[in-house]
């Protein structure tokens, strides 16, 4: 059988597919250093636990998780599938440390308190090279820099895979595929499609390779879409920064300790934002409705001194008049609204007033789509006509909108994308096996 | 490494890694920049040497070539190392001798080798130096009693005095302002973290010493050599003790106390060396720095020669190359300690004082941060 997309619900599904008994074949898109797809990027993992453990402090419950999901996605998701993820979350953990993952035990390194999640030691990358290296002793036959162009039903059963690798086409037949490829997003045409003209300014934050591809080919062919191709996390990132695979450093998360303004110099503001984690998200849109999807976060010497780094240096200036002039801002307008700014600010502590100035540059950068293809609960891809295929199966964040189609809570990501990853690759093995 | 003055390239990959810290549990680099908006030399120079190399951060960073980042921590920590060492040499005039020491550290080996050789011609005979000669005091009929101790003291004196005064130049680029109630508070978590080398555990699953996934392979080694390079000087000072307090000269019975810790010395240093440089071998090149693999190379050959002309000395000392291995091996131990204050020897003791800082700063930190509550989102 083959698995198409090497991140961490493509590794999971192709472990245990392994485990399962079949012989299998793992795709990716990326060359061997860019393996991994988004999970790269990712610190930590949701996980339910009734004690504390080595790796997570105190209990966090399946109930808890349960009310947490329901108070995010609403009735609005798929139960069954739901209730899957929530048993799962219960032994992830367990399952990737057995494959070689190291987590990291708390109050070590400088990491913080959290009950409900899971931080793997080294970060994300860390996690993806100790499941490769699982899944290569496991003997899976693993191809980077393979991209799958087409997927087509075979005569007599099976599927052939059409996989474009240094430069040719290369056709493969197989009994079985998963498909892990990721969400939509990362590619401008589809940007443009489902968000207009504006999309032009956005940065996406994961890897390119997610570029949506293979779920436009599963619909094309048949397959049922869920949730919404305008519904996503957006958060605000250093416009600076590279247009793919930011990750996290380049996110501005000293948003609460300034003033946001537009490229005329206009004051920007999103009610209630506040300066809770989820105030990254409420901000990303609302810049990407900014004149070229362009804001500036400006702060004085004092904001600068309580803002958490972040990886480029902020644009520096002795004085607003010369900081506006370097950001190409009418002064005048600058100057006005800062002084509107001072005079009623939302905290005495934040008014921009002690030199020297700071600018922050922030364009829209995409994290995920809340849209993705239908699946059931052995996640066989569901057709509009609720038809399935017996032999082709979706997980992670391409069926992610199974569960979530609006909303997100950390450490989803993972966790979702391991568990059904590894249902996937349970089922597809028991049906290659017959 | 992408820019040219390693300063900058610190700050510029230090910066990524304080808003990113997805590596805080591998070693305590990370920890130490928490927070930081910016870098100091002083604050680079002390990190540099709080970094020992084990590239688990190379492997495990998200912005690693060919992401447009770059980042390369492992080998621009190593540029800035050798940088620190250069710095603070002492005598200052040793910086040359240090930038070459691939060249260096054997040009001093060799004319210590000389010096000895031309000392035993002078004082025996060339028939003297290939004759079997097992009889008490026959070591000192090679080399009289004063030549020796006097190029092994001077030597020896030499290396303590300079290294001493290198480490104290370098403590005070990068622990000002510590005082001596926070050092010693301090210290008893920096010797313990210098003495299990903690940090050579990444947190749990060890070094990548050879691209492969970690092991604690590394670890063991340096364990294995610097435990024997210890048994070593403590059989030579045992022996000097027999000689002045009980009045035997060498060569020592098989059995006897100098000999066991020169022999188990002897091999677990060789044995650690010659393991190291099999690492040094296989290593990925990509985080490492050419200048600090031959600073490692060189001082791990001289250590492997040293412990191994030891164990020859003691196998063959009743055959007639005793005279030449005995030579051979004085000469190399007059050698080592001779480029000991220019080579990776410095490595030691500016690693212990980057760990005694990080100590210090992690009783600053305990009792200044309250914890955090929350998760992460991204
Ligand atoms: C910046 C950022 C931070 C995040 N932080 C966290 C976090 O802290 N915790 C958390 O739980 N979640 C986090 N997430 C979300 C999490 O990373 C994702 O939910 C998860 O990694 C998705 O895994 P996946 O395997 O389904 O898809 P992806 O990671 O997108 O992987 C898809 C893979 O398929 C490959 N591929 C795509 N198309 C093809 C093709 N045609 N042929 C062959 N291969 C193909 C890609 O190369 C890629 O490797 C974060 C996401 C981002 C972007
Ligand atoms: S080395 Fe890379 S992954 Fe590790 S903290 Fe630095 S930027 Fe992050
Ligand atoms: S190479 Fe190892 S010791 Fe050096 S900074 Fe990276 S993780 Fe720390």
């Amino acid at each position: 059988m083959t698995v198409i997309g090497g991140g961490i619900a493509g590794l999971c599904a192709a472990i245990a597919a392994r485990r399962g008994g079949a012989v299998v074949r793992l795709l990716e898109a990326a060359p061997r250093p860019l393996r991994g797809g988004n999970a790269r990027h990712g610190r930590n993992f949701r996980l339910t636990h009734e004690t504390p453990l080595d790796y997570v402090p105190d209990r966090y419950t399946a109930e808890e998780l349960r009310a947490e999901l329901r108070s995010v996605t609403g009735d609005d998701t798929d139960r069954a599938l739901t209730e899957l993820l929530i048993e799962r979350a219960h032994s992830i953990a367990g399952w990737l440390i057995d494959h070689g993952v190291h987590l990291q035990p708390p109050g070590t390194g400088v990491m913080p308190y959290s009950r409900r999640t899971a931080f793997p030691l080294g970060g994300g990358k860390a996690m993806i090279n100790a499941l490769y290296a699982s899944a290569e002793r496991l003997g899976i036959a693993i191809n980077y820099d393979s991209e799958v162009r087409s997927i087509l039903r075979s005569e007599g059963g099976g599927w052939t895979i059409n996989v474009r690798s240094t430069g040719a086409d290369d056709p493969i037949r197989t009994r079985s595929v998963v498909v892990c490829a990721g969400g939509a997003g990362a590619d401008q045409a589809w940007l443009r499609a489902n968000f207009g003209s504006t999309a032009e300014g956005w940065m996406v934050r994961g890897t390119p390779y997610a570029d949506g591809r293979l779920l436009d080919l599963l619909i094309g062919a048949g397959g049922c879409a869920i949730g919404d191709p305008t519904t996503c996390h957006v958060v605000p990132v250093d416009a600076r920064g590279p247009q793919f695979d930011g990750g996290i450093v380049t996110r501005i998360t000293s948003i609460p300790l300034g003033l946001v303004v537009d490229r005329s110099g206009a004051r920007i503001d999103v009610a209630g934002a506040g300066s809770q984690p989820t105030h990254y998200a409420k901000w990303g849109p609302r810049i990407a409705d900014c004149p070229g999807q362009l804001a500036y976060l400006l702060l004085d010497a004092r904001g600068l001194a309580r803002a958490a780094p972040s990886a480029l240096a902020p644009i520096t200036a002795p004085s607003l008049g010369e900081l506006a002039a370097t950001l190409a801002i009418d002064p005048a307008a600058l100057l006005q609204n800062i002084d509107d700014f001072n005079a009623a600010p939302a905290n005495a502590a934040r008014t921009i007033a002690v030199p020297p100035f700071f600018a922050y540059p922030m364009r829209p950068g995409l994290t995920f789509v809340h849209y993705g293809i239908k699946v059931d609960a052995t996640m066989r891809v569901v057709q509009a006509d609720g038809r399935r295929h017996d032999d082709l199966f979706a997980a992670g964040m391409i069926m992610a909108a199974n569960v979530l189609r609006l909303g997100y809570l950390a450490g989803l990501g993972i966790t979702l994308s391991a568990v059904f990853g590894q249902i996937a690759g349970e089922e597809a093995a028991r049906h290659v096996r017959g | 490494m992408s820019a040219a003055d390693p300063m900058l390239e610190a700050e510029r990959v230090l910066r990524i890694c304080s808003a990113c810290m997805y590596c805080d549990g591998l070693c305590p680099v990370f920890p130490a920049i928490d927070g930081k908006h910016g870098f100091s030399l002083s604050d680079v120079s002390y990190m540099s040497n709080l970094c020992h190399n084990c590239q688990g951060c190379w492997h495990d960073c998200q912005y690693a070539p060919p992401h447009p980042f770059a980042v390369n921590l492992p080998a621009t920590f190593a540029e800035l190392r050798q940088r620190s060492y250069a710095d603070h040499l002492w005598p200052p005039t040793l910086g040359r001798a240090f930038r070459a020491s691939s060249l260096a550290v054997p040009a001093t080996v060799a004319l210590a080798q000389l010096i000895t050789f031309a000392l035993v011609l002078s004082t025996g005979s060339t028939e003297m130096l290939f004759a079997a000669d097992a009889r008490e005091g026959a070591f000192y009929r090679m080399l009289p009693w004063p030549a020796m101790a006097g190029l092994a003291g001077g030597t020896f004196a030499w290396a303590v005095i300079a290294i001493t005064l290198a480490t104290l130049r370098y403590w005070r680029t990068i622990a000002p302002g510590v005082t001596i109630s926070e050092i010693m508070r301090a210290l008893p978590v920096a010797l313990s973290d210098i003495i299990t080398l903690r940090h050579l555990g990444g947190g749990g699953p060890g070094c990548h010493d050879d691209g492969a996934p970690p092991s604690h392979r590394r670890r063991i080694l340096h364990h294995l050599t610097a435990g024997g390079f210890v048994l070593s000087g403590l059989s030579t000072m045992v022996a000097a003790a027999y000689h002045h307090l009980l009045g035997v000269a060498a060569p020592y019975p098989v059995g006897s106390l100098p000999v066991m810790l020169g022999l188990v010395g002897g091999v677990t240093m060789t044995v650690g060396a010659v393991g190291l440089l099999g690492l040094e071998a296989r290593a990925d090149r990509e985080p490492s720095d050419r200048g600090e693999t031959r600073l490692n190379v060189a001082f791990l050959i001289l250590l492997a020669l040293v412990g191994a002309s030891g164990l020859a000395v003691l196998g063959f000392r009743s055959t007639p190359a005793m005279g030449l291995l005995l030579s051979t091996h004085l000469g190399l131990v007059f050698g080592l300690f001779a480029a000991l204050p220019f080579s990776k020897a410095l490595h030691a003791p500016f690693r212990a004082a980057a760990l005694l800082r990080a100590a210090i700063d992690g009783n600053r930190r305990a009792s200044t941060q309250a914890p955090e509550a929350a998760g992460d989102t991204p």
